[in-house]
């Protein structure tokens, strides 16, 4: 590196920030410069599909870290500035505000919401901006249909109960699914959504849609139809790397990263666009949680300062829905079910494990558990973790 | 140094507790206590470490 290096950062949310600030706090003096194509300061993005899109909190209150902050810390933010290209060999990056020269290079875009092919027009969820526009349709709709069976979906279902609509929410799997549980929570989720008055539709092929005086009207197969005033459509992401067409790193569900987060000299990839090497399958994983990004952030700052090896994060991820906590914590079998945790002789337990017949605890959930029974089921999952690699999140 | 949390930021994980069990501990509902609002030494590296590893960034260290 020349003598004063520079690390610059591509995505200004999570995974970029938590990326920058360790950096600084591990001693790193060269430059750091974070851009980010969105007008707003850095802010936590769990909270727009519950509190933000609620009406419990204004944007502000979602920010990380205020522009005094970010700039005591040396760091160099640019916001509305867009990644258009990169020169991976010559190690320059092209955006909207000109070209960057750096040391090393730190990607963080994320994804992008995937739109519903035969719903193009229902709301999707990825900005700030996206979720208080959600807020205002939520506040005034009569009847939200949400397509979607995942945690996203299975959120603004119940927000749209909250605000008091009606509320339908379409899968066509037969299940819901919540992140890297899989399938294996479904009935306890459908019964919580029942309980709360959320009409489930979990087996549906959607054929079209068509307009009336009311709204959108959604066209199943059979001849069955919902109709709806809002559709909101929460059907995954892809990653955003249309940006990388034309470099030379290879690009496959995401950045291609080995176990260390490298994608090439020079080139690193962090949270939801990047495809980390899983040392126990081999194949590169995406992950799309928070605490996924965090601690990828943290692992590529350490080997880029100190070359520390990179500890494997465990999945962590939560959701609150009608009131309910729920709490995800390391990886889970499709084939095993959950079963309460050992000793604990709870017919309707708070606390379910994904426990395999040689009696190691690959996961854990919470479901409104009293904390200390959670934590120690984590720390189960974290002492298999630590004796062997276990299965990724999503073989 | 002190350490401040945003209790109605946090999701329960308990990530703090686990990593920095002299400096936090959690409520019945799962949210964040801070036990020890000045830390320095050893528990000053440990409530950073926790700040930075929340996955709700709902703890702030700070001079």
């Amino acid at each position: 590196m020349p003598a004063r290096p520079r690390i610059v950062i591509v995505g200004a949310s999570i995974g970029g920030l938590t990326a920058a600030e360790t950096l600084r706090q591990e001693g790193f003096d060269g430059d750091v410069i974070l851009i980010g194509d969105e007008r707003h300061r850095p802010y936590n993005r769990p909270p727009l599909s519950k509190q933000i899109v609620v009406g419990d909190w204004e944007p502000e209150h979602a920010g990380i870290r205020s522009e005094a902050e970010i700039g005591s810390l040396g760091i160099e933010l640019r916001t509305s500035c867009t990644a258009e290209a990169l020169d991976a060999a010559g190690r320059v990056l092209h955006t909207s505000q000109g070209d960057i020269a750096f040391d090393e290079l730190i990607i963080a875009t994320g994804t992008e919401p995937r739109r519903h092919p035969l719903v193009p027009s229902a709301l999707t969820l990825r900005t700030m901006d996206d979720a208080l526009a959600m807020r205002d349709r939520l506040r005034a709709a009569r009847r939200v249909t949400v397509i979607g069976p995942g945690i996203l979906g299975s959120e603004i279902a119940s927000a749209a109960r909250k605000f008091g609509a009606d509320a339908q929410l379409i899968g066509r799997s037969g299940t819901l699914t919540f992140g890297g549980v899989g399938s294996l929570l479904s009935s306890r989720l459908a019964a919580l959504h029942e309980e709360h008055g959320v009409e489930l539709t979990l087996d549906a092929e959607i054929v079209g849609t068509r307009s009336d005086a009311g709204g959108t009207i959604i066209e199943f197969t059979g001849g069955t139809s919902a109709p709806a005033d809002l559709v909101v459509a929460m059907i995954g992401g892809t990653p955003r790397t249309q940006w990388l067409a034309s470099s030379t790193l290879t690009i496959d569900n995401g950045v291609v990263c080995d176990e260390t987060g490298q994608a090439a000299p020079g080139i690193s990839a962090v949270g939801d666009v990047a495809a980390w090497r899983d040392p126990y399958s081999s194949r590169p994983v995406r992950v799309e949680h928070q605490s996924n990004a965090i601690e990828q952030a943290i692992a590529v700052a350490l080997r880029l300062v100190h070359d520390e090896p990179a500890a494997r994060p465990v999945p962590l991820f939560w959701s609150e829905l009608h009131g309910t906590r729920i709490n995800a914590f390391g990886w889970f079998d499709p084939t095993l079910p959950l079963v309460s945790a050992p000793g604990v002789g709870d017919p309707d337990p708070t606390v379910l494990v994904s426990l395999d017949d040689t009696g190691r605890v690959h996961g854990a959930v919470g479901w409104n558990a009293p904390p200390r029974q959670f934590r120690a089921a984590r720390a189960a999952v974290a002492e298999s973790a630590a004796t062997a690699p276990t299965m990724a999140s999503h073989p | 140094m002190g350490v401040v949390v945003q209790r109605d930021a946090c999701v329960g994980a308990g990530q703090c507790a686990l990593v920095a069990p002299d400096v936090f501990d959690q409520d019945d509902d799962g949210i964040v206590i801070v036990l020890e609002p000045e830390v320095d030494g050893a528990l000053l590296a440990s409530a950073t470490r926790a700040a930075r590893l929340c996955p709700a960034r709902a703890i702030t260290v700070s001079a």
